[in-house]
């Protein structure tokens, strides 16, 4: 057998993402990469996990990576097809999905999203696709994993609009408003990037927690828009094993229409 | 049992009208590319596009300018990127001379679903707690707050969305427009029974005992329906669970034709306006092109319903 070639950047995110699933049994799914991380996880970290996706499938069995998030491939053998009525009603918000992932196109330090506008929504610069779920996968599922690359335009102090609640302003209020306002989950717990995997404090704010393999600390500050907290030892992600690398290479992207 | 059966052009004609707010449903499945191209050939002006996901055919639908307004819950080319034709309408840097901004009313998913089943349910909202803490309701004010009757909370509210025409594709129904469906149903049915009017497109018209053999399957009965037609490939490149697979490929290539605006007026030319219709359409790809789009068989269990006497 050849040489594996070293891990590329989005495969240390794909990895990270799937360790990150250890022991979740439902989890809402995006395309791209997460759906490439959700599908790793249940072949090595969290075999009985429920693959739900917003278009009405739950329990999904995906025989090939889905381009768009109604892939005919998530209904073929799924446990359950059912209207989008049922899976936001019944499914989210009545408190069914462990883990949703999410991205965007801006993420503050309290891990607050935007995927609507860049600019202002009057007189947007960029239009964006817009919330699509994720508005109600960030207050109904009990914990929310983000994957994004890192850069200044995508880590921002201040975001252009808020699609996707994380932690508000802080922690504190964060609390106090989920508890008010019966929100079904505790939000952000984890920041997945092409750099590291980032937690949050008792604040709420945003926290170096790992650093990927060949990332260096002046990478991670200069791809982000604050001053991130760094704690004094920063351990480094594992490195993807051989049998995820093969796994995500010869089954879940083996075009590398993904990760390469 | 009266045939609703008539042809594209005709169902068009009679319950698709200028001015009218139009919901051509079905989530990435079964959508009716067949019937939005018929509505851009038959030149209908100031449209309000309702649709969880705009996809392709609103794109086209706008750039062909036969909307006014768009009403949607995530805006983009599914799996590979933006929808440039509606980009141009709504970016002010990007708008060309003498064009104006499409107005946007804009929710999430849950919303936009929950507004068709208030709509069918025929209620003046619908509760749910998507929009705490985001900019959504800042930004459209039909988003509102209601406090609980019973006491204690304040819950988010949409209000019911009630199309003058909702279009549907599906695998198959009768003549009366029975419409039986498998695979995703997006919001289909809550889109249907909110409409004034329901135009079915099916891929196969069946006998009213094939429908009846299998009720559970059946998501919209003809009593709501007022038109039929028989459009096989209706909904390409979009797909339909077991007949044909999503033309993914042609998704990628919209991306490249709809950033120019010439390229795009000059699809719209070859492939709707230069087309009399929808067997036109698929002539013109000819029939090894569905070939390859077909995939092997995988057929469901049947169930018993037991035959009582």
């Amino acid at each position: 057998m050849s040489e594996q070639r070293p891990a590329s950047k989005s495969e240390l995110m794909v990895v990270a993402s799937a360790r990150a699933l250890t022991g979740k049994r439902v989890c809402f799914v995006g395309v791209g990469l997460p759906n490439i991380a959700v599908n790793l996880a249940k072949r090595t970290v969290a075999p009985e996990m429920e693959l739900v996706y917003e278009a009405g499938v739950f329990g999904a069995n995906p025989a090939r990576l889905p381009l768009s998030i109604g892939d005919p491939t998530i209904v073929t053998g799924s446990t359950a097809t059912v209207s989008m009525h049922d899976l936001f009603g019944l499914y989210l918000q009545g408190g069914r999905i462990d883990v949703g992932f999410l991205g965007g196109a801006q993420i503050d330090r309290f891990g607050n999203l935007n995927t609507t506008v860049i600019g202002a929504y009057d007189a947007p610069k960029t239009r964006l696709p817009g919330s699509g779920g994720a508005c109600e996968i960030a207050i109904n599922a009990k914990e929310i994993l983000v994957i994004m690359r890192q850069s200044t335009r995508s880590f921002v102090q201040t975001l252009d609009f808020r699609t996707s609640p994380g932690n508000l302003g802080g922690a504190d209020e964060a609390a106090k408003i989920r508890t008010a306002q019966g929100w079904g989950g505790r939000g952000p717990t984890g920041v997945i990037t092409d750099l590291g995997v980032y937690g949050f404090d008792d604040d709420g704010e945003m926290v170096l927690r790992s650093l990927h393999p060949g990332a260096t600390l002046e990478e991670v500050r200069a791809s982000i828009g604050w001053e991130i907290r760094i704690p004094h030892d920063v351990p480094a992600t594992p490195a993807p094993t051989v049998e995820e690398l093969r796994l995500i290479r010869e089954e879940l992207d083996p075009t590398g229409a993904y990760v390469s | 049992m009266s045939s609703k059966l008539v042809s594209m052009r005709e169902a068009i004609a009679a319950h698709v009208h200028d001015g009218d707010t139009v919901a051509i449903e079905g989530f990435t499945h079964c959508i009716s590319f067949a019937a939005g191209h018929e509505i851009i050939r038959q030149k209908r002006r100031n449209l309000t596009l309702a649709r969880m996901t705009p996809d392709l055919i609103y794109d086209q639908m706008v750039a062909a300018g036969c909307a006014k307004k768009l009403i949607f819950s995530w805006l983009g080319n599914p799996g590979v990127g933006s929808l440039h034709a509606i980009r141009r309408r709504t970016e002010p840097a990007a708008l060309a001379a003498g064009e104006s901004l499409l107005e946007i009313e804009e929710y999430s998913h849950h919303g936009m679903v929950g507004r068709y089943v208030a709509g069918a349910h025929r209620l003046p909202f619908y509760p749910l707690r998507s929009y705490s803490e985001s900019d959504l309701p800042k930004v459209n004010p039909l988003i509102r707050k209601v406090a609980s009757p019973y006491g204690g909370e304040e819950i988010w509210a949409v209000p019911p969305l009630n199309p003058d025409v909702t279009i549907i594709h599906a695998q198959r129904a009768d003549a009366e427009g029975n419409v039986q469906m498998w695979g995703l149903l997006g919001c289909q049915k809550e889109a249907a029974f909110a409409a004034r009017r329901v135009i079915v497109v099916v891929e196969e018209i069946v006998p009213t005992s094939v429908i009846r053999s299998d009720p559970n399957r059946t998501i919209i009965p003809g009593l709501i329906v007022d038109a039929v037609v028989c459009e096989p490939y209706g909904a390409h490149p979009s797909y339909v669970q077991g007949d044909y697979d999503r033309d993914n490929a042609f998704y990628r290539e919209w991306d490249v034709i709809s950033r120019d605006a010439a390229a795009t007026e000059a699809w719209l030319q070859e492939w709707v306006y230069g087309v009399e219709d929808r067997a036109a359409y698929v002539a013109k790809f000819g029939a090894d092109y569905f070939t390859q789009l077909t995939p092997p068989p995988a057929p469901s269990g049947s169930v018993d319903y037991g035959d009582y006497r």
